[in-house]
């Protein structure tokens, strides 16, 4: 027994099973484009034709490109914020509702600041901070429910989901009506004054681009590169284990509820000062469920749900293009949701194998 | 009594039927120890498939049929991926919700609107005479005859029957379902079919013959999977609860209905309540397993604290306790 | 029904559980099995009960060859086993209970069941009721129902495993009288335990087993000194032992009292001096664990007080028994001693207080192969900590302890390990209570607790016997407490 004994594992042979799980991956999504065409053959359409389309309807303007990266945007973030969750080992199912209570907050914030004559960059940044706590709160609800409750994060996300889209249309309807329209698609829209400006002949603005690329930068530091990612990282593999070594396993469950909200409230203010301008009963544009697939497909990696996200991104803008063979624009949602089928498929079909042996 | 009243309660009822048969099915699912979290997809996609294939061969039967058999194909993923593969419940069941919804308008787009075929009300001959009750249970489509007796036959199985117990067990304590002979793995994917089957079948309820037609996304049904799942949690795992707790729902959408005519508030307001009340059914079966109420718990005197115990103890055992937890035979 | 076990083998992997065994059980007899954890006993019982297959030897149910294919198949043979904690459905009735799993239409007959419970409740004395909720009832209820529950399958054998942990004595004095009637009508009874005293009381013969072997058997009268002979072998004289035991206490257990739902260990006064190391003795299951997680602060005692430096810690969670200098590692290593998935390094980093934001990654990889070094662990700083051998992750969960102790809690630390690693692991925590570390550890190796600890506790059934010194007592005197005698 010396220090000469030899080493049971080598970097080398670390690196083999990081390709391995590439490959594996990468069978995954072909398998999931072939059963997407087959689903396609059976709404008689052609397949090479739609994703031709969708690629044209992407990338095929710089108009519609920079649509692509504003919605990019807003799932970038919402990715980000749920590697958080995701990392510490919690399904933050409830991040829909996170985003529309950023909205709610940013509305009100500024129907709060409307009238008083502020600097309206001034006003800007308060609704932003306003979005933030709102997600901030909506996200420490199930994650209190959870600690101090033992109410399982999924079903409490997922009530808290409803009852904040409840919120949202009693506030379209009740209190925030549009005076004198008995309508129920949305608030009253934000002075122009107050809107974030979009770079010429675009939709997009410059501003929520930094922001998304400051989050997601940010993210992957802090979850790669901290001590605080890597406590996270921890008590989601194992937090018994991860209190014995000292970790406050309770403070730390909050906190990533908390950063996780912090970006939901964020995208909810990006959503209200550059899209939508108003608060309507479809608040969260389901990012948040998106942002779940993004991160499940990635395997909760940082760099790649970065990447994957503009793919996503892609044919959800991309796929309005299909309208013109006849399609609906749902296609996106299918083809996004059989992708992260099958990378679950694969991966546990690869697992069992291993097992096997 | 006022004709508009019987109407809205006969409303209630109905309204109450196909959620009633979704919920009881994922009742019969986690009874036996899985989650199928997919089934507001499944509803969606059951209900399309059920629609085009009636619309296609003129026959309901057959639309009912498709939709069964949809919910069993999309119960089947989940079985195969949870308890073959053992992959994570909450992500197969959360994927195939929001694939099977999108999956569900984009190959019904065509068929959007189309008048379709239908059940039509039908009164049980010889009970006409009496008021009131006849009126709001008896004269309806057959689905809505069909859901009294599947929640009968749902409850005297799980219950009363010798399989129906071994249902409870497996979900219960498999490993002393598998000392009694039970091949647990066997049986939990069948239960989870099953369940799916009936998800399945809420779909052309909705299609066929309560919310008739398919409307795509303004059809309504995106949430009622989500409902499904928490009246199933508040019903306590018990088909007549969970029965109680649909009709619930029922009357709460159509309370939402009649309030929407007179006043401006919409209906989503009273369609969301069924989640705080899910919420509060969590919290108080689960709120005995948190440590800080262990620790509370230990630094009280003798009395109290076994009395406490043994009530904490009770409100817990609500869910099966296996739910969710893969299942290994030594 | 006559049992004949005929060189019975089973082995898991390098451990050999059962090593040919030979054993005929009569009729109508109340057979005792008596051994140490480990000694290979439950084995057994899970092959005669169908869980496992033996590797090789033969099952003879009266004279005739058998297959025990699965815990079905033992019951339809008529071997029951009444398990510790019973295999019940606490949610469901006592009549579901019965009634799950038993064969025949769609609709069992609910009254004729009713009727046989309460029939068999009466001929032995339980008060069980076909309505109640099986949850609801105590330990020793529970453990009633399923033996009336094997008899009305009509088990001709019935197999007892540690069936008096947990139950009260009347409940106790009931089973007993229960068990002799049972025989008499000519079922053979299996009775399982560590505990002495009863065995003697009730049993006709009794078979012990030692690192899965059948040493030995006897028939009244008993002699309590040959069962523990049998039991635990003969100690050999191990070389010297070093003590670092000061005189200076710096932890007191003032009355304590700690409680679980089925020990309730009462009134614990103990000073565990600077550098002492103390042994706690007994079969699993007897309230060592519980200990050990109170003196981390991971469970809070009922009652009494404990203090450390003479400040009140009662009640404190464990990070702050962490702060104050206590460490605590768990038998289960993977489950809850280390994290599956992260490496060495990541371990390593975890251990240390960091107060600086970033990871500094070329500090943490030559710490962490300073440690690998240090403690001879077979591994790299990128090994995944599943990947390392179990001594290896005991040698990474002795590396990641901090370095200024004053109190550290071992559960098993040497299960699993070979005899050097065993002795190196041991120098090392010696070491640590050179500098005034106290050490409290849990072992079933009664030569482990001999040769290492200054002082030794027994546990047995919730109580917990006063402090022994290690110098004067032997494995003769700690068997016979572990095994329940002169309390």
């Amino acid at each position: 027994m010396t220090s000469q004994t030899p080493l049971v594992k080598t970097p080398a042979s670390v690196r083999k099973i990081g390709f391995l799980d590439f490959g594996i991956r990468l069978s995954a999504v072909i398998l999931a484009f072939v059963f997407t065409s087959l689903i396609l053959l059976l709404v008689k359409a052609d397949p090479l034709e739609a994703y031709k389309s969708i690629i044209v309807g992407a990338f095929g303007s710089t108009i519609k490109f920079t649509s692509v990266v504003a919605s990019w945007v807003p799932l970038v973030i919402a990715t980000s914020g749920l590697l958080f969750t995701f990392t510490a080992g919690l399904w933050n199912i409830g991040m829909e509702g996170q985003i529309v209570f950023g909205s709610i907050f940013a509305v009100g914030a500024f129907r709060l600041l409307d009238e008083t004559g502020m600097d309206p960059t001034l006003v800007i940044i308060l609704v932003f901070i306003a979005g933030a706590l709102g997600g901030i709160l909506w996200a420490l609800l199930p994650g209190l429910m959870k600690i101090y409750g033992g109410v399982n994060e999924i079903f409490g996300g997922l009530g808290l989901n409803f009852v904040a889209k409840t919120v949202a249309i009693w506030l379209i309807f009740g209190p925030w009506k549009r005076p004198g329209v008995a309508s129920g698609s949305g608030t009253e829209w934000i002075d122009v004054k107050f809107r974030l400006a979009n770079l010429p002949g675009t939709n997009l603005s410059l501003t929520i681009l930094i922001i998304a690329l400051i989050i997601a930068v940010l993210t992957a530091i802090m979850l790669k590169g901290t001590h605080f990612g890597l406590k996270l990282k921890a008590i989601g593999k194992n937090d018994k284990a991860a209190y014995l070594l000292g970790i406050p396993t309770t403070r730390y469950f909050l906190l990533a509820f908390g950063m996780c909200g912090l970006f939901a409230g964020i995208a909810g203010a990006i959503l209200v000062t550059s899209k939508q301008y108003s608060l309507i009963p479809d608040a969260g544009f389901g990012y948040g469920f998106l942002g779940l697939l993004v991160a499940m497909l990635v395997n909760y990696h940082p760099i790649w749900s970065s990447v994957v996200a503009i793919f996503f991104a892609a044919l959800s803008i991309g796929n309005t293009q299909l309208q013109y063979m006849g399609l609906n624009t749902y296609f996106a949602g299918v083809l996004q949701g059989i992708l992260v089928l099958f990378v679950v498929l694969v991966d546990g079909l690869r697992k069992r194998l291993v097992r096997r042996r | 009594m006022d004709i508009a009243i019987l109407t809205t309660l006969a409303g209630v009822v109905e309204y109450a039927v196909p959620v009633l048969f979704a919920s009881i099915g994922e009742n019969i699912t986690e009874k036996a120890g899985l989650t199928n979290l997919s089934v507001n997809g499944t509803i969606i996609l059951a209900s399309m498939g059920g629609f085009v294939v009636a619309l296609n061969t003129n026959s309901i039967l057959l639309g009912f049929i498709v939709g069964a058999l949809i919910g069993a194909a999309i119960a089947a993923i989940v079985a195969f991926s949870s308890i073959t593969l053992k992959q994570s419940q909450v992500a197969i069941g959360f994927i195939l919700a929001l694939l099977c919804r999108d999956l569900g308008y984009f190959l019904g787009a065509p068929y959007t609107n189309k008048p379709g075929i239908f059940l039509s009300k039908v009164p049980i001959p010889g009970l006409s005479e009496i008021p009131i009750v006849v009126p709001i249970f008896f004269i309806h489509s057959l689905v809505v005859y069909a859901s009294y007796i599947f929640i009968i036959v749902a409850f005297i199985f799980m219950y009363k029957t010798r399989p129906g117990l071994m249902l409870q067990g497996i979900g219960e304590r498999p490993t002393a379902a598998f000392a009694r002979g039970a091949n647990v793995k066997a049986l939990r994917y069948f239960y989870t079919i099953l369940g799916g089957a009936l998800v399945g079948l809420a779909g052309p309820m909705y299609s066929l013959a309560v919310k008739i037609g398919w409307a795509g996304q303004l059809s309504g049904l995106d949430g009622v999977g989500w409902i499904a799942l928490a009246i199933t949690i508040f019903g306590g795992w018990n088909p007549l609860k969970v029965a109680f707790g649909a009709y619930l729902f029922g009357g709460l959408q159509q309370l939402g209905i009649t309030l929407q005519s007179s006043t401006n508030i919409p209906i989503q307001i009273l369609q969301a309540a069924p989640f705080p009340l899910m919420i509060f059914t969590l919290l108080l079966v689960n709120v005995g397993r948190a440590e800080w109420v262990e620790r509370e718990l230990a630094a009280m005197p003798e009395k109290p604290r076994k009395v406490l115990s043994k009530i904490l103890r009770a409100l817990r055992t609500s869910p099966p306790a296996s739910l969710g937890i893969p299942f290994e035979n030594e | 029904m006559k049992i004949t076990l005929q060189h019975i083998d089973k082995s898991f992997g390098k451990v050999h559980a059962n090593d040919d065994i030979n054993l005929i059980i009569p009729s109508g007899t109340i057979q005792g099995i008596l051994g140490e954890n480990g000694a290979g006993k439950s084995t057994l019982m899970k092959i005669l009960t169908g869980y496992y297959q033996a590797d090789s030897g033969d099952i003879l149910l009266d004279d005739v060859k058998v297959k025990i294919a699965s815990p079905e198949d033992a019951v339809m043979r008529g071997i029951g086993m009444l398990h510790q904690d019973p295999l019940d459905f606490p949610p469901m009735k006592v009549i579901d209970n019965f009634l799950l799993g038993t064969k025949g239409g769609l609709f069992p007959k609910r009254k004729d069941v009713e009727k046989e419970i309460v029939r068999l409740s009466t001929e032995f004395d339980f008060q069980i009721n076909p309505d109640t909720f099986v949850e609801t009832m105590t330990v020793g209820e529970r453990q009633q129902l399923e033996i009336l529950r094997l008899l009305w399958l009509g088990v001709k054998v019935l197999i007892l495993d540690e069936p008096t942990t947990g139950i009260s004595a009347n409940q106790k004095e009931k089973l007993f009288a229960t068990l002799v009637k049972l025989a008499g009508q000519g079922l053979t009874v299996i009775f399982v335990s560590h505990k002495l005293e009863e065995v003697e009381l009730l049993c006709n013969r009794v078979a012990v087993f030692r690192q899965g072997r059948l040493v030995g058997e006897m028939e009244p009268p008993y002699s309590t000194d040959q069962f523990v002979y049998m039991m635990f072998g003969k100690s050999v004289e191990t070389g010297e032992k070093t003590s670092f035991c000061k005189d200076d206490s710096y932890i007191k257990l003032n009355g304590i009292g700690i409680e679980d739902y089925r020990l309730h260990l009462k009134n614990i006064n103990l000073e565990i001096k600077c550098g002492e190391v103390i042994g706690l003795a007994g079969m699993e299951g007897s309230g060592q664990r519980l200990f050990l997680r109170m003196l981390a602060g991971l469970m809070r005692p009922v009652s009494g007080k404990i203090l450390f430096d003479e400040v009140d810690f009662t009640g404190k969670n464990y990070l702050a028994f962490q702060k104050a200098g206590v460490a605590y590692l768990p038998a289960s290593r993977l489950e809850e001693g280390l994290i599956p998935g992260m490496t060495l390094t990541e371990h390593f980093i975890l251990s240390e207080e960091h107060h600086e934001l970033f990871v500094d990654q070329k500090t943490a990889v030559d710490l962490t192969e300073e440690r690998i070094r240090a403690f001879y662990i077979k591994g790299t700083p990128v090994s995944q900590i599943e990947q390392l051998s179990g001594g290896n992750q005991q040698r990474a969960l002795l590396a990641l302890l901090r370095n200024r102790l004053r109190l550290i809690l071992m559960e098993h630390p040497t299960r699993g390990l070979d005899i050097e690693s065993a002795i190196w692991i041991w120098s090392k925590m010696k070491e640590r209570c050179k500098d005034c570390a106290s050490i409290v550890f849990t072992s079933s190796d009664l030569d482990e607790i001999l040769q290492y600890s200054d002082r030794i506790l027994v546990f047995f059934g919730g109580l917990v016997s006063p402090p022994l010194d290690a110098k004067s007592t032997s494995v003769d005197e700690l068997g016979q407490l572990i095994g329940g005698k002169g309390w």
